[in-house]
């Protein structure tokens, strides 16, 4: 049973990492997000912005409980096509230039094309041979002619990184776009623990866009819920060798629990609670100010919305390699509903200041 | 060719840059709008942050389309003036502080000063710092009578043809609202068009922020000017002068929904329209405002391609200015596929 | 003393309760009505005659400080900043955390090369020492998120001066309390403490969107420059000079017509004024201005040295002006002040 759900996150976020969604562009994903949903919401509505909503009810039904993950990758579009035939191309999101240097891509044109970020060959790189290659000096060769690529690509086209996921040791995993589909499957794990617990209060899952250029569908999706309490789920950097002194979080120690003035008390409280009564072993992660996640427009929409953070330790962000650990996923869907399961009936008086 | 070529008032346009309207005071550019559209529209009333909106009745089975063109410019402002009558000043806007020794900057009152700077060590010493306004004044008195710490300058730079081709300052945005206004006179639909002239879009799309709240439009088209990478050794960009009217596709304030950009694209085609796509790495427009309001409202842009944009020397080409008058008719006249 | 003891309470971003609280309690014998947001701002109801317009006061509650992120396994803690702190300020500082005393050291002067004397100490170099010998002995009184405080003492100093932590923007509370003790019987006075004001000007964007008012009047403790070193062109505000209006900064272009009214108002009741002439920084007007359609506001500010700094300075006859120029602005608005 606690198997096969496993096995079923793990496959839905290795579906989820291999799929395309550009900010902007998530229409390309939406089918599979909404075909999931379906299954363990009550009801799947998508709006202007492209933002997912999976509804799933509760007993009594008084009150909001918005769960927000972004679907949006960071990406690339195409700029400029030069008379040789090289795409040039502008970053969409935040792209670290140093990473593309002969990486694989998918162009999507009128069609999908296969295309490379092309390299100088050691034997002729010189003296800036210690300075990273800048992202508007970089070409795509997609090995066709100028006439012919005029008719399958134009300005604006996206680009996408092409990457399967990849198994480590450990039941660790390695791919594109983890960041934040690991969230969407979170949630999804969340609204499928919730059918056997009992749970007062409307869960809406939202499945949030154009996070990675500025928190833009949380915005516009937390405006149309207006909810009265939201977690959004994200992620957050794990430890490596080279990132000490910067970062306490690690990899398979459970989801990190954020504090600090983004987080509304109360929320952190039992979220470190509902973890306790289920042994699930948690990280706290303080955010001394902007967290740069969904939760940072969603608690300031409308006349203000209760706001919690739950994230999954992710090393190499922003990388086609993005590395996590399945049971920090497992872990926090479980602990996300036990915390939806536990909240007080009158939700307003206890979130109260 | 173009039906709209011979009818557009371009001494319009000259009296629209000419004129003064710094972020936060564009009143003298919108009672010249206001002049000119109202015979055009159903209601005009400006809102408290002095965007100025005219509202054209549709037939009440059309949407609601927002139409926006920032009336402010880049300036300057007066934040001191010391003994001997020199000014110290801040930007308002994306003004390029390197580029302003010898300047010439307007006030409201028609007095005209000259920025210099002090003495520097190298060139590269050149900050806002070193910089002050010279308008003449003996000392701090005389200054005084003339111009006050708050008061705000815009910067001079006439307009002058060049072939097919305008030369002049704040074309950035007063070609868009020359754009909206052309349009507005044109425009024959039974789409009820609300054309939101709006003010501190320079200082960050303060106007089109609330206009759009108050608003609240199905669809929504920003009329703006654009960079282009034509020019020696230029950033690399795609859009040229004079190649036709710019499709926004994406800038840093806004990604334009693939709906909006197909609308746009399929219309200019179908009206042979010439157009081209406009991927913008820097900078952003009131649509990026737009978009994001209450529970989002679609929307793109049509931009005027520009060269030199914040300077006293913008230049487009009139090719360009009619495509975009043509599309956005052709654009707020049809159906709207989504 | 009621800026005492506001100056001394501990209350950052997100923590705001102590200075809620004390507030709260302040004012209640002045309200009509008192509630606390979903955001955690303070919003006071002072009601006038029916159809009377309705004026929003802000000030912020929050002060910069800093947060614990992690500690070492030999006891000491690492932080970050929550808001703007220059780092160089915080060496050699004594703070509190959760109640207790630590100390924010450095390596002696003995053991420093000559060139990390000209080197400024970074963010990431620095620690609060609480005299814990292990990380284990440090959890028994310190979390992880937990916050460290300036501790100076509110004082007079000098001529009419007064020292302390955290004017920005306890001072902005004090007017505003101060305020409320009087009678505006014309007038629907919606009063907002704001929290999260120097993380963003996040209370601020919520209060004005559900209280909804038809101006609003900023109240801040701001920067000033006017030291021995400096420019008077870059002084930004002088203290001593009377309460300073702000004409621009990041987030917020003032209304000319609304600024005229002031400076007029002030030249008619002998109130000294200065503008507010530096551009850099933001307060909660920009996003109060900007709020659904647009919200007529302007911000006045106290003006404070050494701001966003263990020890900041300001000027009694300055808060008084102030005091004076708000209510001048709140009689003058049923009949005269037009927005």
């Amino acid at each position: 049973m606690k198997k096969e759900r496993d096995q079923q996150a793990k496959e839905f976020l290795k579906k989820l990492s291999e799929y395309h969604g550009v900010s902007g562009y998530e229409r390309s994903i939406a089918p599979l997000v909404i075909q999931e949903f379906q299954v363990s919401a009550d009801e799947v509505r998508t709006d202007r912005f492209e933002n997912i909503y999976a509804h799933k009810k509760g007993k009594k039904g008084r009150y909001k409980i918005m769960l927000a993950a972004h679907m949006d990758e960071i990406g690339l579009m195409v700029k400029k096509i030069d008379p040789r035939g090289f795409l040039r191309f502008s970053a969409v999101g935040g792209v670290d230039q140093r990473t593309l240097l002969s990486q694989e891509v998918t162009i999507h044109g009128r069609q999908s094309i296969l295309g490379v970020i092309g390299s100088m060959p050691p034997h002729l790189v010189r003296e800036e041979g210690n300075k990273a290659v800048k992202i508007e000096d970089m070409g795509i060769d997609v090995g066709l002619p100028y006439e012919e690529i005029q008719k399958l690509i134009r300005v604006g086209d996206i680009i996408t990184l092409k990457r399967s996921p990849i198994e480590l040791l450990g039941g660790l995993i390695a791919g594109k776009s983890l960041d934040d589909r690991a969230g969407v499957v979170v949630m999804q794990i969340c609204l499928q623990e919730l059918h056997k617990l009992h749970h007062d209060h409307d869960v809406i899952a939202v499945t949030t866009t154009q996070e990675e250029v500025g928190l833009r569908g949380a915005l516009t999706s937390a405006y149309t819920i207006n909810p009265d309490l939201a977690i959004a789920i994200d992620v957050t950097h794990a430890a490596t060798p080279d990132t000490k002194d910067q970062v306490s979080v690690e990899l398979g120690k459970g989801p990190a629990v954020a504090i600090g003035p983004n987080i509304h008390p109360q929320i952190f409280d039992r979220l470190t609670e509902a973890a306790q009564n289920v042994r699930i072993p948690v990280q706290i992660e303080p955010i001394a100010g902007m967290s740069g996640t969904d939760a940072w427009a969603i608690q300031v929409s409308q006349a203000g919305v209760p706001t919690g953070l739950l994230s999954i330790p992710l090393r190499y962000m922003h990388t086609s390699v993005e590395t996590l650990d399945m049971q920090d996923v497992v872990n926090s869907g479980i602990l996300l509903a036990h915390f939806i399961a536990s909240l007080p009936e009158d939700l307003e008086g206890y979130i109260c200041y | 060719m173009s039906n709209v070529q011979n009818s557009l008032d371009y001494s319009l346009l000259e009296r629209l840059t000419q004129t003064y309207a710094p972020s936060g005071i564009e009143r003298a550019v919108a009672e010249q709008i206001s002049e000119i559209i109202r015979p055009y529209c159903d209601s005009l009333t400006q809102d408290k942050m002095g965007n100025l909106i005219a509202i054209r009745k549709g037939s009440g089975n059309g949407k609601k389309i927002m139409v926006a063109a920032h009336m402010d410019e880049i300036g300057v402002m007066i934040t001191h003036i010391d003994k001997n009558g020199f000014l110290r000043f801040t930007p308002v806007g994306g003004v390029h502080i390197t580029e302003l020794p010898h300047r010439r900057v307007r006030f409201s009152n028609g007095r005209i000063g000259v920025i210099s700077q002090e003495k520097l060590d190298k060139p590269a010493d050149l900050k806002l710092s070193k910089l002050y306004i010279d308008i003449g004044a003996a000392d701090q008195d005389e200054a005084e009578g003339m111009v006050q710490i708050g008061d705000s300058a815009v910067f001079t730079g006439e307009f002058v043809w060049a072939g097919s081709r305008i030369i002049s300052k704040a074309l950035d945005d007063r070609i868009g609202c020359f754009v909206a206004i052309e349009a507005l006179k044109r425009v024959q639909t039974e789409h009820e068009i609300a054309f939101a002239f709006t003010v501190q879009e320079e200082v960050g799309l303060r106007g089109a922020q609330t206009a759009a709240f108050a608003l609240e439009p199905d669809v929504a088209l920003a009329v703006d000017v654009t960079l282009t990478g034509d020019t020696p050794k230029a950033h690399p960009m795609d859009v040229k002068l004079g190649s036709g009217v710019a499709i926004k596709v994406f800038d840093r304030s806004m990604i334009t929904p693939p709906q909006v950009k197909q609308w746009m694209a399929e219309t200019a085609e179908k009206e042979r329209i010439s157009y081209q796509w406009e991927v913008l790495e820097a900078g952003g427009t009131d649509s990026g405002a737009i978009h994001l309001t209450k529970g989002g409202i679609p929307a793109g842009v049509l931009s005027i391609p520009t060269r030199f944009v914040h300077s006293p020397s913008e230049m487009i080409d009139t090719k360009d200015v009619e495509a975009a008058v043509e599309l956005l008719v052709a654009l707020l006249e049809g159906p709207i596929p989504f | 003393m009621l800026l005492k003891t506001l100056s001394e309470l501990q209350g950052t971003s997100g923590a705001e309760k102590k200075v809620r609280d004390l507030l709260q309690e302040e004012i209640t014998p002045y309200v009509d009505s008192l509630a606390v947001d979903k955001i955690g701002n303070l919003i006071a109801v002072k009601k006038g005659a029916k159809n009377s317009p309705k004026v929003l006061l802000t000030a912020h509650m929050d002060e910069v400080a800093l947060m614990v992120t992690e500690i070492t396994p030999d006891g000491f803690l690492k932080f970050r900043p929550v808001g703007g702190i220059d780092p160089r300020i915080l060496v050699s500082k004594p703070v509190k955390v959760s109640g207790i005393n630590g100390v924010i050291g450095s390596k002696a002067i003995h053991l420093q090369k000559t060139q990390e004397r000209q080197q400024a100490l970074k963010l990431d170099q620095l620690y609060i020492d609480i005299g814990a010998n292990s990380k284990e002995e440090a959890e028994r009184y310190i979390k992880l998120g937990d916050y460290a405080y300036f501790v100076t003492g509110f004082e007079a100093l000098g001529q009419a001066f007064f020292k302390g932590k955290a004017f920005d923007d306890r001072v902005g509370c004090y007017v505003i309390v101060e305020t409320l003790k009087k009678r505006f019987d014309n007038l629907n006075l919606v009063a907002a403490f704001t929290v999260q004001e120097e993380v963003g000007l996040r209370g601020s964007k919520v209060a004005a969107y559900h209280t909804q008012p038809d101006f609003a009047l900023n109240i801040e403790g701001t920067i000033s420059a006017d030291m021995a070193h400096i420019e008077e062109e870059e002084w930004v505000t002088e203290l001593g000079k009377g309460p300073a209006l702000s004409i621009q900064d990041q987030t917020t272009l003032y209304n000319p017509l609304l600024i005229k009214q002031v400076v007029d108002l002030a030249k008619q009741n002998k109130i000294p004024l200065q503008f507010r002439r530096g551009t850099s920084g933001n307060n909660d007007a920009g996003k109060i201005h900007s709020s659904r359609t647009g919200i007529p506001t302007l911000s006045i500010n106290v003006p404070c040295r050494y701001i966003h700094s263990p020890a900041s300075m300001v000027r009694q006859d300055d808060i008084q002006n102030t005091i004076q120029l708000v209510e001048e602005i709140l009689r003058a608005i049923p009949d005269h002040f037009i927005f």
